[in-house]
This record gives C-alpha cells, sequence and structure tokens, in this order.
C-alpha cells in the first residue's frame, strides 16, 4: 500500500488544538494530498484529554491512528505527551510543549502529576523536541496567544512540506490583524 | 471544488446540493454540527425543535406540504422520535424525508450504546450507511431520491468515526428542487385502522421493491480481489477492512443496509472461499446473511460492543500483537472533564451534597455533578427522567411511611425537551417531588444551541422567551421559588424550603452557563495567603481554578476564575477576596 503518514495531536479540552488542526488541514488539502483526520467531541470540552488523528498520502482508508504508527506527535501537555506515547513509532518525532495542566485527580489531591514528565519522554523518545510556547510567544511573537502556532512551526518543519505552504495557510486562518505576529510565531517554533 | 468536511459538514453539504428546504433537529452527540452546518444556508429553514419526536413531526409536516426534509438526531434521539417513525413509515411522505440517526459506539458522550440499523427492520423503512465524508454527502441526494421514489421516510445511519472525521469531498452547486403539491389523502395520511390496515401491506409492498433496487444499487458493490477470503461490510467498518486486508481481499461493500440485496451476497458468497462479516456493534448483517442459509463468519471473531479499529482486526484476525505500552506502569492520572470554573450548576450540587438529599440527575452538564468532590447525583437515565424518577421515589416514602424525599434535577433545555409531563404527572397524581431546575440559559452541554427559553432561534432571530415560572405554574405547580445559582445561601434555604413544602416544589436555580458570551465581568476572587489557613474547605467546590499546592497551600488561577465567588463564600476564614468586575451581576 502507497506511504500513509500518521500525526497525532494532543493536548487538554479548552487549550485551543482547534486552530492547529484547522491549519495543518488546509496544508496537507493545499498539496494535494488525500487527508483523514478524526476526533471526538463532546464530553472532551469540559477540560478533558483531547486526540486528533491526522492520516495523509496518496490514499487514506481508515480515519484513526493505530498504537505504534504515528510518525509525528504533537502534544500541547506534558501529561498528554506521556498518555498517547504508545501511539509513537519506535523512530517517530514527539514535539511536546513545556507545559504542565493539572488535571481534576492532582487538583483534589488524589493522584500525583508526572512533573518528571520530560525525563521519562527523553528516555523513552529518541527524537525528542521540547518546546517552550509560552515563552516563545512572548518573546518571538509578541502575543502569548500565539502559542499553537509556534507549536505547530516546530511540527512543520519535520513534514517535509514547503514553508510557503504553511506561510500561506497560516495566514488565511487568523484574524488579519494577527498575521504577522503568527508567522513570527510560526518561524519561532519551525527554529526552536 | 474539494473541501476537507466531516461526516456531519457533509451531510449538512448533501441538504444543500439536493435541494433540501427544510431541516430540523435536536442537538445530540455525535448529530449536533449537521443542523449547526445546515444554518447558515439561506435556502433551507432550519430549527432547534423542542425534543426529536417533535422535530421528526415537524419534518413530516414539511415533507407533506411537498417540501424536501431532513431531521438529524443522536442514536438516543431516534427513541424518542420512535412513535412518529413507526407511522410514518406506513404514511410515507410527499417532498423526501431523510432521518439522520448519529450512534455512538464506545459512548464517547452518551449514556447508552445502541445499534440503530436494529430500527430499520423493525419500523420497516430503508435504510443507507456512509462509509467517510464523500458518500454521507451523496447519500443524501440518493435518500431523497429513494425516499420520493419509493414513498418512504429513509434513515441515513452514521457513527461518531463518520460524524466526526473529516475526508475530502467534491462540492457542487445546489439543485432546486420546488415545493410539490399537497393532496389531501386521508387513505395515505390518517392512520386509522382501516386505513393502516391497507398501508400496512404497502409497506411489505415497498419492501420487496427496495430489497429488488438494492440488487443494483450502484453504493453496493463487489470490489473482487483475491477469492480465498471476502468480507461483507458497511459503513466506517469498511475502512478497517480495507486498512487491514488491504486492497487485495474481496470486498461485497453494502450501503443499502436494509433490506438487503440477497442475490448480490448470495453471488458474492459463491465466488469467495471464506466468507466474513465485518461489523461494529450487534451482528446486523450477519444475522440476516445467516438467515438467508449462507454460512458466515462474524462475531465469533469481531466484537459485538465499543468502536471496531483497525487495531482490533489485526488482533483478532492476525493475532497481531498490538504495540507495547511504555507508559503501562507510570499510573498517569486521568483527565476527566470536570464542571467548568464559575459553573453556575456547582453551588446547587454544593448544596445538595450537604442537605445528603437523593438527587434524580438528568442528562447535560450537570451529569458531572456525580463526580468528585461534589458526589452528589445518584442517577443518570435519560433526558426528562429526573422529574418522573423523583416523583415516584417519594410516593414510596408517602405510601410506606419510609423518608424517600429526594430532588430532581433537570437543565432548562432537558425541562422543554422532555420535563413538562413528567411535572403534570406529579401534580396530577398529587405527588410532592421537589424538581430544581437548572436554568443556565443555553443547553451547554452540546455546545450552546438555543432552546424555548432562550429567546432566539436557531437562525438567530428573537421569539418569544417561555419562562419556566409560567410553565410548571401552569401545570399546577403552586410551590415556585427562582434563586440565583451562585447564592449559595439562597438556594440552600429554597431546597430546605421544597423539601418541607407538602406538595410538588419547584426551584429554579437560574445563572448563565459561565461559557456564554457577553457576561457581565464579575471580576477575580484572590486568596489572601495571610488569611489562609489551609482548611480546604474551597477545594470541595471542585472548581478547576482553585490550585492546591505540594505545600498545602491553594492558589486560584486567575485566567481560569470568573469571579463567581462560591469558593468566598464556602471560605470560613474569609480569606478569598473579590477584586475588580462590576456589581454581582
Ligand atoms: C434523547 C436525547 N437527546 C439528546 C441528547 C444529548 N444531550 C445530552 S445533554 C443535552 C442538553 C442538556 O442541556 P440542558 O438540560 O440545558 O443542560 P446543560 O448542559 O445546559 O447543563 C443534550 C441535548 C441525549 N442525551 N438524549
Ligand atoms: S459549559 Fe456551562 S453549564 Fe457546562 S460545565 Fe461549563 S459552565 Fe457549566
Ligand atoms: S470565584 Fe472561586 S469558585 Fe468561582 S471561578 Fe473563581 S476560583 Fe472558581
Amino acid at each position: 500500500m502507497a506511504k500513509v503518514t500518521n500525526v497525532l495531536l494532543v493536548g487538554v479540552g479548552g487549550q485551543g488544538t482547534i486552530l492547529a488542526t484547522r491549519v495543518l488541514a488546509g496544508v496537507l488539502v493545499e498539496e494535494g494530498f488525500d487527508v483523514k483526520m478524526s476526533e471526538v467531541h463532546g464530553m472532551s470540552q469540559r477540560g478533558g484529554s483531547v486526540v486528533t488523528f491526522v492520516r495523509y498520502g496518496d490514499k487514506v482508508y481508515s480515519p484513526l491512528v493505530e498504537r505504534g504508527t504515528a510518525d509525528l506527535i504533537l502534544a500541547f501537555e506534558k501529561l498528554e505527551a506521556l498518555r498517547y506515547l504508545p501511539y509513537l513509532k519506535p523512530e517517530g518525532t514527539l514535539v511536546v510543549n513545556d507545559l504542565a495542566l493539572l488535571p481534576a485527580p492532582v487538583l483534589l489531591g488524589k493522584a500525583e502529576y508526572p512533573y518528571n514528565a520530560l525525563d521519562i519522554l527523553k528516555q523513552k523518545v529518541k527524537d525528542l523536541v521540547v518546546v517552550d510556547a509560552a515563552k516563545l510567544a512572548e518573546e518571538k511573537a509578541g502575543n502569548v496567544r500565539t502559542q499553537n502556532i509556534v507549536l505547530l512551526g516546530a511540527l512543520a518543519k519535520r513534514m517535509d512540506i514547503p514553508p510557503g505552504t504553511w506561510e500561506k495557510v497560516v495566514s488565511e486562518n487568523v484574524p488579519p490583524k494577527t498575521v504577522e505576529a503568527n508567522l513570527k510565531a510560526f518561524w519561532a517554533g519551525w527554529e526552536a | 471544488m474539494k473541501k476537507l468536511l466531516s461526516g456531519d459538514e457533509a451531510i449538512a453539504r448533501g441538504a444543500y446540493e439536493y435541494g433540501c428546504t427544510f431541516a430540523a433537529a435536536y442537538p445530540g452527540t455525535p448529530s449536533t454540527e449537521i443542523l449547526e452546518n445546515i444554518i447558515p444556508y439561506k435556502e433551507i429553514y432550519a430549527e432547534w425543535s423542542s425534543n426529536e419526536k417533535v422535530a421528526l413531526e415537524v419534518a413530516l409536516g414539511a415533507s407533506l406540504a411537498g417540501a424536501r426534509a431532513l431531521v438529524a438526531m443522536k442514536h438516543v434521539g431516534l427513541n424518542v422520535a420512535a412513535d412518529p417513525l413507526f407511522t410514518a413509515a406506513y404514511t410515507g411522505v410527499n417532498g423526501g424525508l431523510v432521518v439522520v440517526t448519529a450512534d455512538e459506539p464506545s459512548l464517547h458522550s452518551s449514556q447508552n450504546e445502541q445499534d440503530n440499523r436494529n430500527v430499520a427492520p423493525f419500523a420497516k423503512i430503508p435504510m443507507l450507511e456512509p462509509s467517510d465524508s464523500q458518500e454521507a454527502k451523496d447519500l443524501v441526494g440518493e435518500a431523497f431520491r429513494i425516499s420520493e421514489e419509493f414513498d418512504t421516510p429513509v434513515l441515513l445511519r452514521i457513527t461518531t468515526r463518520i460524524a466526526h472525521a473529516k475526508g475530502l469531498v467534491e462540492c457542487s452547486e445546489r439543485q432546486e428542487v420546488p415545493i410539490k403539491e399537497y393532496k389531501k389523502d386521508v387513505a395515505k395520511y390518517c392512520m386509522v385502522p382501516a386505513n393502516a390496515m391497507k398501508r400496512r401491506v404497502f409497506v411489505e409492498e415497498r419492501t420487496r421493491r427496495l430489497a429488488e433496487f438494492g440488487e443494483t444499487f450502484p453504493y453496493n458493490r463487489i470490489e473482487w480481489g483475491d477469492r480465498s477470503v471476502g468480507i461483507i461490510t458497511s459503513g466506517i467498518s469498511y475502512q478497517y477492512a480495507k486498512e487491514v486486508f488491504g486492497d487485495g481481499a474481496s470486498c461485497l461493500k453494502l450501503t443499502l443496509t436494509w433490506p438487503l440485496p440477497e442475490k448480490l451476497i448470495r453471488e458474492f458468497a459463491a465466488g469467495v472461499e471464506k466468507l466474513y462479516v465485518i461489523e461494529e456493534l450487534d451482528p446486523f448483517l450477519e444475522t440476516q446473511i445467516k438467515a438467508m442459509g449462507i454460512p458466515v463468519v462474524g462475531k465469533e471473531i469481531v466484537p459485538n460492543m465499543y468502536e471496531l479499529s483497525p487495531e482490533i482486526l489485526r488482533q483478532k484476525f492476525f493475532g497481531a500483537e498490538s504495540a507495547p505500552n511504555q507508559v503501562a506502569d507510570l499510573n498517569l492520572p486521568t483527565r476527566p472533564p470536570v464542571l467548568c470554573a464559575g459553573c453556575p450548576h456547582r453551588p446547587v450540587f454544593y448544596i445538595l451534597k450537604k442537605l445528603r438529599v437523593p438527587v434524580m440527575g438528568d442528562i447535560g452538564c450537570y451529569g458531572l455533578g456525580l463526580q468528585p468532590p461534589l458526589e452528589a447525583v445518584d442517577t443518570t437515565i435519560c433526558m426528562g427522567a429526573s422529574v418522573g424518577m423523583a416523583h415516584g421515589f417519594q410516593k414510596v416514602g408517602a405510601w410506606s411511611g419510609l423518608d424517600r424525599r429526594a430532588v430532581g434535577v433537570i437543565g432548562d433545555s432537558t425541562f422543554f425537551h422532555g420535563g413538562m409531563p413528567g411535572v403534570a404527572d406529579m401534580v396530577f397524581n398529587k405527588g410532592g417531588g421537589v424538581l430544581l431546575v437548572l436554568d443556565n440559559r443555553t443547553t451547554a452541554m452540546t455546545g450552546h444551541q438555543p432552546h424555548p427559553g432562550s429567546g432566539i432561534t436557531a437562525k438567530g432571530e428573537p421569539t418569544v422567551e417561555i419562562k419556566i415560572e409560567d410553565v410548571v405554574r401552569a401545570l399546577g405547580v403552586e410551590d415556585v421559588q427562582t434563586v440565583d445559582s451562585y447564592d449559595l445561601k439562597a438556594v440552600e434555604a429554597a431546597v430546605r424550603h421544597a423539601l418541607e413544602y407538602d406538595g410538588p416544589s419547584v426551584v429554579i436555580c437560574r445563572r448563565a452557563c459561565a461559557l456564554l458570551k457577553g457576561l457581565p465581568d464579575l471580576g477575580k476572587a484572590v486568596i489572601n495567603q495571610e488569611k489562609c489557613t489551609k482548611c480546604h474547605a474551597c477545594l470541595r467546590t471542585g472548581c478547576p481554578a482553585l490550585v492546591s499546592h505540594p505545600d498545602g497551600s491553594v492558589t486560584i488561577d486567575q485566567t481560569a476564575c470568573n469571579g463567581c465567588f462560591v469558593c468566598g463564600q464556602v471560605c470560613p476564614f474569609g480569606a478569598i477576596e473579590k477584586v475588580g468586575g462590576g456589581e454581582r451581576g
């Protein structure tokens, strides 16, 4: 079967993974790939864990990514990076945002957050990219709200798609006034 | 032009392209986005109906009036709409009528898992199952055509992974379909016994013709390949089968999955050595194919619960081992959904927990009141169940002399959906139950759709705002109180009063959902660390904006906090202070 690339975007409901997903989808369509994406809405919006599966290539059947087959995972939060690690291929790349969002059981003192998440990831993932999206968004783009695009930039660098396409689609999908900041954010992520 | 659309978006697009002029729905995951994406088309009248039964009746009325009509609901919604559906199967249609059911294997956001393919033979209406977004759009057109040609409502059945998965869809222009003439025809539309008996015969005859039609319907197709194995499949399972068995396997892809094309199935079965059925949930195809006397393997291998996946098929068919779980031993904390910071449901559950009264819950965001630390909900069944159950629970007490006072808790949208008949029942039958209506001004759980109490239509036009107070009074409830959900003392006093009151009692707890737009700025709460004794009383509200630190101290996440000040009301030391914001709007 022709090659299909598998990507996961994982994070926490309300973190705004939606814009990143939309841009990624736009880029893949623009490049002429067959694309399937799948996510589960509903309860996830109330701060639950969220995952979007993205698959692209010449011809894609299933919208689901199987464990152990993801070429790339973009994690918007560290605990979620760990949770979805079993999806990553041994030689796959994990881009993780250096951010901890405490889930309800931790807030209530009923469970412990794995504060050593990055150490565990370093042990288990050969190709790990850690991005401090908040810092880069603030320092390089001058707008903390561009964190998603910073992360997307870091993902984009590992995807073999011309940067021009990314710039075009990012520009089309953000409010006109924020295009410049978002493009800076994209490049900050790319170079991270 | 090709667009990347979800199945729901594609169905909306199909409604547009194939001349639909009328759409009705009640929200429910994973069907909600169908109507949401129809609403922007000015060529289509669209409404959020008060429930699914009403939505189907509205659409049936539109169909008889001559319009192509589409109605959408989640799987359990079809239970609510079953009554009109089973008789619309007899009357048939005038303009085409498409009923979309969105099932949810693995109940990501539902109270049960049901396979609504079973409804098609039960109601005796044809059913189409798309396998991706492109088909979801195309089949809306086919469904309208079949509906009009065969004089029947058509069931378009999707599942979460069709509804919420995106794929490329070729989009075209709209074809205008003129509204048909309406002719009075009581023999067809008045299903009194004498007429219905005749239509009953028509239904059987129609089913026979539909089965014949299915034999050459191009969306039922054989893909010949390696003949040693043949797979019969439909819907999303087709994609999983192709993913796992590859292009090489022989496949019978069924799309009109009721009534089934028997000749086509026999032809396929005869052409392969070993025959499998790959389908999610019930052995729907399998049972029918076995009844044809064709040996086939299905549920012996393929699970009959939860979503299917390529991974599961690989394990079951090829004994493939699943990928190692490198984090199995880490005991990672779960991340369950929670009531938002500032959710108006939280203070009500806080009081109900304090009063230790059994709570007959209902369906909505307030179902989350079940979770720690609130843990205030005793039951969750279906939309509207809270009222009847609270009434029944209380009646046992009245009969036996035991204390069986209970509180029903229902949301505003759910009240209009299925709560009102329960209130009438309680009043009529001299009940003494208590009903709390959590009026957060919207249907929050499914993404904030308006309802009959919102004062705004699906299309965004202002309309009559039906007052819940007026409704319950008109239904005969004399003891009606309204409180601000954020005011803990007022909520507690009202609930205590209602529990003591002799007779049915309703408390309307009103405060807008914290996620609605345009709410007054209530400022933020901050903890004065000098006054805080680290007693953690505030954490018992379960607000996710309250962060407890390893040293025992608590702070408030200023981005998440909406200033509801519920935490401030429970702090025994007055350590939580309000900063900014206008008056308590
Ligand atoms: C018969 C049926 N239709 C639809 C749904 C989907 N659903 C779950 S909760 C809900 C709305 C709840 O709204 P409301 O009662 O106002 O409570 P809120 O979520 O706003 O707190 C809906 C439509 C369902 N579970 N059952
Ligand atoms: S969406 Fe609204 S009703 Fe639902 S949990 Fe959040 S604040 Fe509460
Ligand atoms: S005021 Fe208190 S309870 Fe309300 S949102 Fe802020 S932290 Fe949560």
